[in-house]
């Protein structure tokens, strides 16, 4: 195909004279990976704490310094008033409030345990909960200490959690591998699709349908080079995955790429159908940005699906990200192999032929 | 070149063409012929529907009912071959602002398969005609407009078409460059090429060898700038424009 030659090299050109899409394909994923990560993370540190303690005991003590010891929890301040402290909660000071009831260490001796008060602010409800179970299991551990020096003999804890796969809970590792995802629709998603409304927009795209070349030959040329771009923009966040949070895949890097590239082919057949029924780059960038607030919203980028209503569940299996966002944790940090992935694999394969078909339908030579 | 066979002589043919868009009709039931070599000139006032014909005839649109033929192919169902023939130059003469000028014409060129060496030769040979070798690598988007028309005029025609559809290609320049347009396009005709012209300017009407006068989507006279100035009694080209669109009911 002589022409596709000539298209491409037209191509390769425009894109080489744009000021900013080069730059964008080489700084947009080293930025992204580098502040993204960081900030889209549902771990609570530092959860404020006032504790009131009416006990004031060796156990009331202990409680108080493995709050301060601890990483999540910050030890706001102790009083001897429950509303001194419900002050500083009102104030926004403090998170959570610890009330210790008088007496507390005697009723364990005495048999029967009081209750500890545990009062959050949930305003922030992720914040709040994690925070007061923070707090309850600092207790718990305080309680077993001392009760293992009382009694030497008793077994130590009755349930036994293990991490897997992700054992430091750290939200940067599940976060990392769906960045690409954002990544991938951005370069190939977007950009193709402004590329092709700005022809129309210049009126450039009548010139070229007035020659023989065919639809396809024309679109193809386009695709390859943010085909191209969008592995480039992966394999530099890959690099940066490793170089700062050292975190490299488990599983085999070509799945991951087997994923991508079908990811790219179905996103760039999302962009191609927006820019066929948009005639003004206003009207693409809503569609796609309307497309691409469903997509992180609903894929399981953020939330998981499992906990969405159930008909939200059933729409998402329309939506490419899914698979591909599931794709990319289980290979990443799991080490599942395209075997393991096939369903997934063969959603996005048909979702590629769907909205390539859609395309080349919604594509007019003539009108 | 020319043969006796007059289908052949016959480069356009157009029977009844006709393109609505829901209850308008833009071109309304239009029927004429095209001689091969001829310039023809394409007239009528903003809104008349001069553009959606041409855009018909090049396989850019489709018409609506009607039948015609451009280069021997049919209009209605050969639009895919009927431009392997044709060169088009739109009134916004589309070339890529952000391509130099000799890479529009290796783009342009390339596309209907001429060899790049033999495409190098062209380009350098109209450049030199121009004397605007100089500017081969300047990129489009930094040129006057003059120059523009006259640029996207050589890239239509580049791949040596049988037949050249302008559409107002001199629009907004100077009477200088409108002059050496007019130069260039006679230039193309005396090579053989078909030129299909749309224009405003009566003046240029008057270098046409025939010309059609399209009001309100129908075609209102058809003869050479002589006989409808006989015909209708004027002086000028500009008196028949005006006493044939005195009745149209569209325009600004």
């Amino acid at each position: 195909m002589p022409a596709l030659k000539v298209l491409l090299k037209k191509e390769l050109l425009q894109f080489k004279r744009n000021s900013f899409l080069p730059r964008l394909v080489v700084a947009f994923p080293i930025m992204i990976m580098l502040i993204i990560p960081w900030v889209t993370t549902m771990d609570v540190r530092h959860v404020s704490v006032s504790v009131v303690d009416n006990d004031h005991s060796q156990l009331s003590h202990r409680i108080i310094s493995k709050i301060n010891a601890s990483d999540y929890l910050t030890l706001h301040s102790v009083t001897g008033s429950f509303d001194l402290s419900f002050k500083s909660l009102e104030h926004g000071d403090v998170d959570a409030i610890l009330e210790i009831p008088a007496d507390y260490e005697k009723s364990f001796v005495t048999g029967s345990a009081k209750k500890v008060s545990i009062s959050a602010n949930s305003v922030n409800a992720t914040k709040g909960s994690l925070g007061s179970q923070y707090l309850a299991q600092t207790l718990a551990a305080s309680v077993k200490e001392m009760r293992a020096s009382l009694s030497p003999t008793q077994v130590g804890d009755l349930v036994l959690i293990q991490n897997r796969y992700n054992p430091t809970l750290e939200y940067r590792n599940f976060m990392i591998p769906a960045i690409l995802v954002i990544l991938i629709i951005i370069i190939t998603g977007f950009l193709p699709a402004l590329n092709l409304v700005g022809e129309k927009e210049a009126g450039t795209i009548e010139q070229i349908n007035v020659t023989p070349v065919s639809r396809f030959t024309f679109t193809l040329a386009k695709l390859i080079v943010y085909w191209v771009a969008g592995l480039i923009v992966i394999s530099i966040a890959l690099v940066v995955a490793w170089l700062v949070y050292g975190l490299t895949s488990v599983g085999s890097l070509l799945t991951i790429y087997a994923g991508a590239l079908l990811f790219i082919l179905v996103i760039s057949g999302f962009g191609l159908i927006a820019s066929n029924i948009s005639s003004t780059m206003q009207q693409a960038v809503f569609f796609m940005f309307f497309l691409v607030m469903v997509f992180m919203l609903m894929s399981g980028l953020l939330t998981p699906i499992e906990s969405m209503p159930k008909w939200a569940q059933y729409a998402t299996y329309v939506l490419p990200p899914r698979y591909f966002i599931s794709i990319m944790r289980s290979v990443f940090l799991k080490g599942a192999t395209f075997y393991d992935m096939r369903f997934n694999f063969l959603a996005l394969a048909i979702l590629a032929v769907v909205m390539n078909l859609g395309a080349a339908i919604t594509y007019r030579k003539r009108s | 070149m020319k043969t006796n066979d007059n289908k052949q002589q016959l480069i356009i043919q157009v029977q009844n063409l006709t393109k609505q868009f829901g209850a308008f009709t833009a071109v309304d039931h239009i029927s004429f012929d095209v001689k091969r070599g001829e310039i023809f000139g394409f007239l009528g006032a903003n809104g008349a529907g001069k553009t959606t014909a041409m855009r018909m005839l090049c396989g850019l649109s489709y018409p609506t009912s009607g039948s015609g033929s451009v280069a021997g192919f049919d209009v209605v169902k050969e639009g895919e071959k009927i431009k392997r023939h044709i060169g088009y130059m739109s009134q916004r003469f589309s070339l890529y602002d952000d391509l130099t000028v000799q890479e529009n014409m290796e783009l342009f060129g390339g596309i209907y398969g001429v060899k790049s060496s033999e495409l190098r030769h062209r380009a350098t040979s109209m450049l030199t005609r121009l004397d605007f070798l100089s500017e081969k690598d300047t990129l489009v988007g930094s040129l006057p407009l003059g120059w523009k028309q006259k640029l996207a005029f050589v890239v239509a025609t580049i791949h040596r078409p049988e037949i050249v559809f302008l559409d107002e290609p001199t629009g907004g320049v100077d009477p200088i460059t409108r002059r050496q347009f007019w130069e260039m396009i006679y230039e193309a005709s005396s090579e053989g090429t078909t030129i299909f012209v749309t224009t405003h300017y009566m003046d240029e009407a008057e270098y046409c060898n025939r010309i059609s006068m399209m009001v309100d989507g129908k075609i209102k006279a058809l003869d050479t700038p002589g006989n409808l100035k006989k015909k209708y009694a004027a002086a000028s080209m500009d008196e028949v424009f005006r006493t044939l669109a005195r009745g149209a009911q569209r325009g600004d």
